[in-house]
């Protein structure tokens, strides 16, 4: 067995590991129990961001419904949980329902690409929605269910921090998995369907199958986090699963740069806490944060992982045109 | 010799345009057979009609014996049958090298194996000596979108090798490379076909290539074989002449 070379993107990538991992875990010393919540929801929005990522950056099947799956895995739990089941039986019945509803709604893009597609997902999530809204018996309705923080191994998760932990090891475990699903032939695969998926079915790669798949695994993280997120509020009703939620969502991916494997975690950062430090701003913050997405999109439409080579690209362009210009002086008499 | 590959009344029209009319032969296993014609005569969408991304509306083909007469693209893959398109088509973000571990990837195991796999399915060393062969080894770790124009079309070739199809379809393998590499691509070519024994079918424009590479030769014209031959007995054949001149 070869040991895998360490390149600097490597080291680097480690490095920023190891920080985040101990800032994370330091930054309850300096936060109040807001603090502690929103770091907590960080952690599952990125996770849910990670699911997208997938679907999206990674396999190109652009999806308006994220917000949708976080739904189905919330409301899994409250409901099993409202009728005496254990969370962590709620758990993978949510992570599972979701993903078979993402296999579901992977079959209009085996049909439709692109707006068509970006219509039918957000026509779903708009599905889910009213029905979690108006189903009453089951759901509550606006009215929403209570969810009490679950047990781990005889633990009461009640405090904001130990579940702050819990979500940071959903988090953890989450991004692990998808590191090693998308360095498999499977992440390969994805890749192929984005760039040119008629060549990758002239070269024996099952595009149908892998667009179903890029779809329920990417609805699956939305379970996950979805699942953890209603014992995190301790009651849920349906507005955190609208149509917004989902935008926001995309916004997550596409802020941190599709297809990047931290994407997410930062694009996860500035949506879920911009808001706050941007409190200050009071009404402008909509507007700050709308200038700061279209400025960022005109800039660098890869997202901000994609801006340093940006900038890089942009020096060596100046440095060439430099040189070139320099010659031609040179070259005169 | 037997048939690998037998096409018989193949027709596919768009409109009132009968692009392929009718169209008869047969490949034999091992050979090189092109097929030329002016511009539109109906070469490529004849390839598309063999190979699944176009409906024939008459004719059957038949691979090795079996019926696959309008079979889907991932079966005929699946079958061993290779290809490239007319335009270039490789996955612009991933390296050289995994483009080519993607064109075999899926011939190792099965879809769910293939998720606890290691990352290049043990195919780094196929893709390597592939590379190597295709004069593309200093470029394997860069995106396949930042290679040359030349250098892109040798990967695309591979790309139709590397999971060792028996048979092999190129449509213009020559089109728009530098003519310096035009005879290279012929002698890589000719080794390819020595190395994997595969049979194949080019389209090509370019006649020195074709002439250097092929044992037969179809010609067509206007949606219709117009002539089936040798080389030589082609390059003879009046009709021929007379759909290149003439027209
Ligand atoms: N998708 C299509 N829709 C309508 N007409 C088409 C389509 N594809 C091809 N044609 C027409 O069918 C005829 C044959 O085209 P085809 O591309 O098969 O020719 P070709 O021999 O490959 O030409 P070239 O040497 O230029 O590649 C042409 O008249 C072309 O305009
Ligand atoms: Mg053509």
């Amino acid at each position: 067995m070869t040991l895998p070379t360490l390149s600097r993107a490597n080291v680097a990538a480690l490095a920023f590991i190891v920080a985040m991992t101990a800032g994370l875990l330091a930054a309850p010393l300096f936060l109040k129990t807001y603090g502690v919540y929103l770091l907590s929801l960080w952690a599952l929005n990125t996770v849910a961001a990670i699911g997208l990522n997938l679907t999206l950056g990674y396999a190109g099947q652009i999806s308006l419904g994220q917000a949708a799956f976080l739904g189905i895995g919330a409301y899994a739990v409250a409901i099993l949980m409202k009728a005496g089941v254990s969370f962590w039986l709620g758990l993978p019945a949510g992570v599972l329902l979701a993903f078979a509803v993402g296999l579901a709604l992977g079959f209009p893009a085996l049909r439709v690409q692109h707006h068509y597609l970006a219509f039918a997902t957000l026509g779903f999530n708009a599905l889910v929605f009213l029905v979690i809204r108006n189903e009453e018996w089951l759901t509550g309705g606006n009215f929403g269910i209570r969810v009490a923080r679950p047990e781990l191994l005889g633990h009461s998760l009640r405090s904001g921090i130990d579940y702050y932990h819990v979500c940071l090891a959903v988090l953890a475990v989450t991004a692990l998995l998808v590191w090693l699903l998308l360095r498999s032939p499977w992440g390969r695969a994805f890749a192929c369907l984005r760039d040119n998926p008629i060549r990758a079915e002239s070269l024996g790669i099952d595009v149908r199958s892998y667009t179903l798949l890029a779809f329920a695994i990417g609805a699956a993280c939305a379970g996950v986090a979805g699942a953890f997120l209603a014992p995190l509020v301790n009651f849920i009703d349906p507005s955190p699963f609208g149509l917004v939620p989902s935008i926001y969502l995309l916004l997550m991916v596409i802020i941190g740069g599709p297809g990047r494997f931290f994407g997410p975690f930062l694009g996860a950062a500035i949506v879920t806490l911009l808001p706050e430090w941007l409190r200050v701003a009071d009404v402008w913050y909509l507007v700050i944060f709308g200038i700061f997405v279209v400025a960022l999109m005109a800039f660098c439409p890869g997202g901000l992982l994609a801006v340093p080579e940006k900038v890089a690209a942009m020096r060596a362009a100046r440095r060439s045109a430099r040189g070139s210009a320099a010659g031609q002086a040179g070259a005169r008499p | 010799m037997t048939a690998l590959l037998e096409v018989a009344g193949l027709a596919r029209a768009f409109g009132a345009v009968r692009a392929v009319g009718g169209v008869d032969f047969a490949v034999e296993d091992g050979e090189v057979f092109g097929v030329i014609g002016p511009n539109g005569s109906g070469k490529t969408t004849m390839f598309n009609c063999i190979l699944g991304q176009l409906r024939p509306d008459a004719g059957r083909v038949r691979f090795g014996g079996a019926e696959i007469t309008g079979a889907r693209p991932l079966a005929l893959a699946r079958l061993g049958i290779g290809r490239t398109f007319q335009s270039l088509q490789v996955f612009g973000s991933l390296s050289a090298r995994d483009n080519l571990i993607a064109a075999a990837q899926e011939y190792v195991g099965t879809l769910a194996g293939r998720l606890l796999a290691a990352p290049d399915a043990g195919l780094t060393g196929r893709a390597e000596a592939l590379l190597a062969r295709l004069n593309l080894a200093h470029v394997a770790d860069k995106p396949a979108g930042s290679l040359s124009y030349g250098q892109q079309k040798l990967l695309d070739i591979g790309m139709a090798f590397m999971s060792g199809a028996r048979l092999v379809f190129l449509d213009e393998p020559a089109a728009g490379v530098n003519p310096r590499i035009v005879g290279e691509m012929a002698a890589m070519l000719r080794a390819l076909k020595a190395e994997s024994g595969a049979t194949f079918v080019v389209i090509e424009h370019n006649m020195d290539f074709v002439m250097g590479l092929c044992d037969r030769v179809m010609v067509m014209a206007e949606g219709k074989r117009i002539a089936l031959g040798t080389p030589a007995e082609v390059r003879a054949d009046p009709q021929v002449l007379e759909a290149y001149l003439g027209g």
